[in-house]
């Protein structure tokens, strides 16, 4: 998109479940914009909404008021133009199928031909690595592994968005340093736009170009700052540089200003709920 | 980054393992048998009879034109009622699963009807239908529906709200979705319907051929009963032991290859 247009268009965006015990505001008023080619990070607390920002993104769930706008049109199912990385990885991958399967299986009802098919599958597993487990079950890899599969699915399906949500938060440090920079080459290489939603500061701070601090609930943008890093990045030098600490310091702080609550600028300051019912429906930790 | 292995057992604990199964699996029926033949020696029951007559008996009864006129129909019967209850349980099961209001209406009605003994439908069947073929078909499937449909119902609901969300996202199309996802998701309880039903299926082709039948196995053994055949009798009583066997054997193959993936699964959370 030469134009200027910007690639997502969130407006206004709020989000209610109305479940039989009542109301959950889940997101208050969210509005943003993302260009093509961008690699965009979410932070906020746990709880504030990010997985239901990720699923009014993808069409997945229906916002209760605002606009989600993809390349101009409006967002009312899911996309073909978008691919998710599910928080779950373990419940995302279908045991009975290969990882081979796996990456093919949203590829089926695509018009492909059987080879062109199988390129892509080849072409996604090799990207992340793992072109000699095609044969294996997910359930038979560790889980750095499974979620890269999940990634390789996303990928294969050739969307325009990657949305991914808190894909590594269940594997260990150095696993998830290599999955890090595996979504930054798989960015850098193939210009995949991406959402990449994390808890994580310093994750966000590594990957982004731009990073997008969400309050706690009922939850607003908090800050949207741009990632001034060098775009070759890796784990050592990257993270030894005084400009990543500063930025990992300012968004830590505007992360310790959101959990006080709302914007201080906002008129009604609703009270913070405490919502002990709903966190449980929360998935992940 | 390891891929972590399926955790099997070392050849040499294979081989032990192996012995032993296979000395508990003989060992025990040979000696069952020795005892049997050594008491029949003894006993003067008359409706009681040795290993030795029955064999005689079995071999007599059932090897020559019975088993074309008598055991194979009824067989032919067993399977015709286990393929359609298996079709109907596993097609109603997914739609049932599926549609949560349906599910809601319909549970009570389920619940009842899978409490009513099938053999009393046979009177029913009988006059409905008359005696046929068909008659029998319906009486078994009417009693080896319920297991598989409401495991079919229960795995289906079941499925991983993660999984269909994966699906929505992706666009998989409906056809996928069901070939897929449900049905493999919900297998492992399928599974456990179909075995369940394998041995109601069985009984009810006995009874339904005892009640109303010229020919069959059912038939054949009510017959001798009634004529003081003994040795004919129990030797038709082993034939059908023996088609239950047979009917596992057969069903524990096709488990094991359709649940693979579930099996190797469970042994790599259970390691
Ligand atoms: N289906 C639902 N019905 C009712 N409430 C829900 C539902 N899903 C989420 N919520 C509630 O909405 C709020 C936001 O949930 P969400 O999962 O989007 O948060 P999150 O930021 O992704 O959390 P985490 O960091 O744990 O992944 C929570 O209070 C949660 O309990
Ligand atoms: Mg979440």
């Amino acid at each position: 998109m030469p134009d200027g247009r910007p690639l997502l268009r969130v407006e206004h965006l709020r989000k209610v479940y109305a479940s039989g015990r009542g109301e959950v505001e889940a997101i208050g008023d969210i509005s943003f914009t993302m260009d093509p080619g961008e690699l965009l990070c979410v932070v906020g607390p746990s709880g504030c909404g990010k997985t239901t920002l990720l699923k009014c993104l993808a069409g997945l769930l229906r916002p209760t008021s605002g606009l989600v706008e993809m390349e101009g049109s409006p967002v009312t199912g899911p996309s073909p133009a978008m691919a998710v990385v599910f928080q779950e990885y373990g419940r995302s991958l279908y045991p009975w199928l290969t990882v081979r399967g796996n990456v093919e299986l949203p590829l089926r009802h695509k018009k492909l031909s059987r080879a062109e098919r199988g390129r892509l599958v080849d072409d996604a597993l090799d990207a992340v690595g793992l072109l000699q487990s095609a044969r294996s079950h997910p359930w038979q890899l560790s889980g750095g592994m499974q979620q890269r599969v999940a990634i390789a699915r996303a990928v294969a399906y050739q969307p325009d968005v990657l949305i991914m949500d808190e894909p590594f938060a269940a594997v260990d440090a150095q696993t998830r340093a290599d999955l890090e920079d595996l979504v930054r080459e798989l960015h850098l290489t193939r210009g995949i736009s991406t959402v990449f939603v994390t808890h994580d500061i310093d994750e966000s701070v590594y990957l982004g170009q731009r990073v997008l601090v969400l309050s706690n609930s009922p939850t607003r943008v908090q800050e949207d700052l741009a990632i001034d890093l060098p775009p070759e990045r890796d784990q050592l030098t990257t993270r030894a540089l005084p400009r990543f600490t500063e930025l990992r310091t300012r968004v830590y702080e505007q992360i310790q200003r959101a959990k006080r609550g709302p914007v201080p600028s906002s008129v009604d300051a609703r009270p913070v709920r405490p919502g002990p019912q709903a966190r449980d429906r929360t998935d992940g930790h | 980054m390891t891929a972590v292995g399926t955790g099997r057992a070392r050849p040499r604990d294979l081989g032990v393992q192996v012995a032993e199964n296979v000395l508990f699996a003989v060992g025990l029926p040979v000696l069952a048998v020795g005892l049997w033949a050594v008491w029949s020696t003894r006993s003067t029951n008359r409706f009681l009879v040795g290993p030795r007559t029955l064999l005689d008996a079995f071999r007599q009864t059932w090897i020559g034109p019975a088993f074309a006129d008598d055991v194979l129909p009824s067989v032919y019967r067993l399977l015709i009622g286990l393929f359609t209850s298996i079709l109907l349980g596993v097609a109603a099961g997914v739609v049932i699963g599926r549609f949560r209001p349906l599910r809601e209406i319909l549970e009570p009605l389920l619940e009842f009807f899978r409490a009513i003994p099938p053999p009393v439908l046979i009177p029913v069947a009988m006059l409905l239908l008359g005696i046929t073929d068909t008659m029998k078909v319906v009486v078994i499937v009417s009693g080896a529906i319920w297991p598989i449909l409401l495991n079919t119902i229960e795995g289906v609901r079941a499925t991983d709200s993660v999984m269909l969300e994966t699906a929505y996202s992706f666009r998989i199309s409906r056809w996928d979705r069901l070939w897929r996802l449900i049905l493999p998701a919900a297998s492992p309880r399928i599974m456990t319907g179909v075995r369940q039903a394998l041995s109601v299926a069985l009984i009810l082709m006995v009874i339904s051929e005892m009640f109303a039948s010229s020919a069959g196995l059912g038939y054949r053994i009510a017959y001798f009963q009634r004529n003081y055949l003994i040795a004919e009798m129990w030797s038709g009583i082993l034939l059908l032991g023996l088609i239950g066997v047979v009917l596992a054997v057969v069903f524990g193959v096709v488990e094991r290859r359709v649940l693979r993936w579930y099996h190797g699964m469970k042994e790599v959370t259970r390691a």
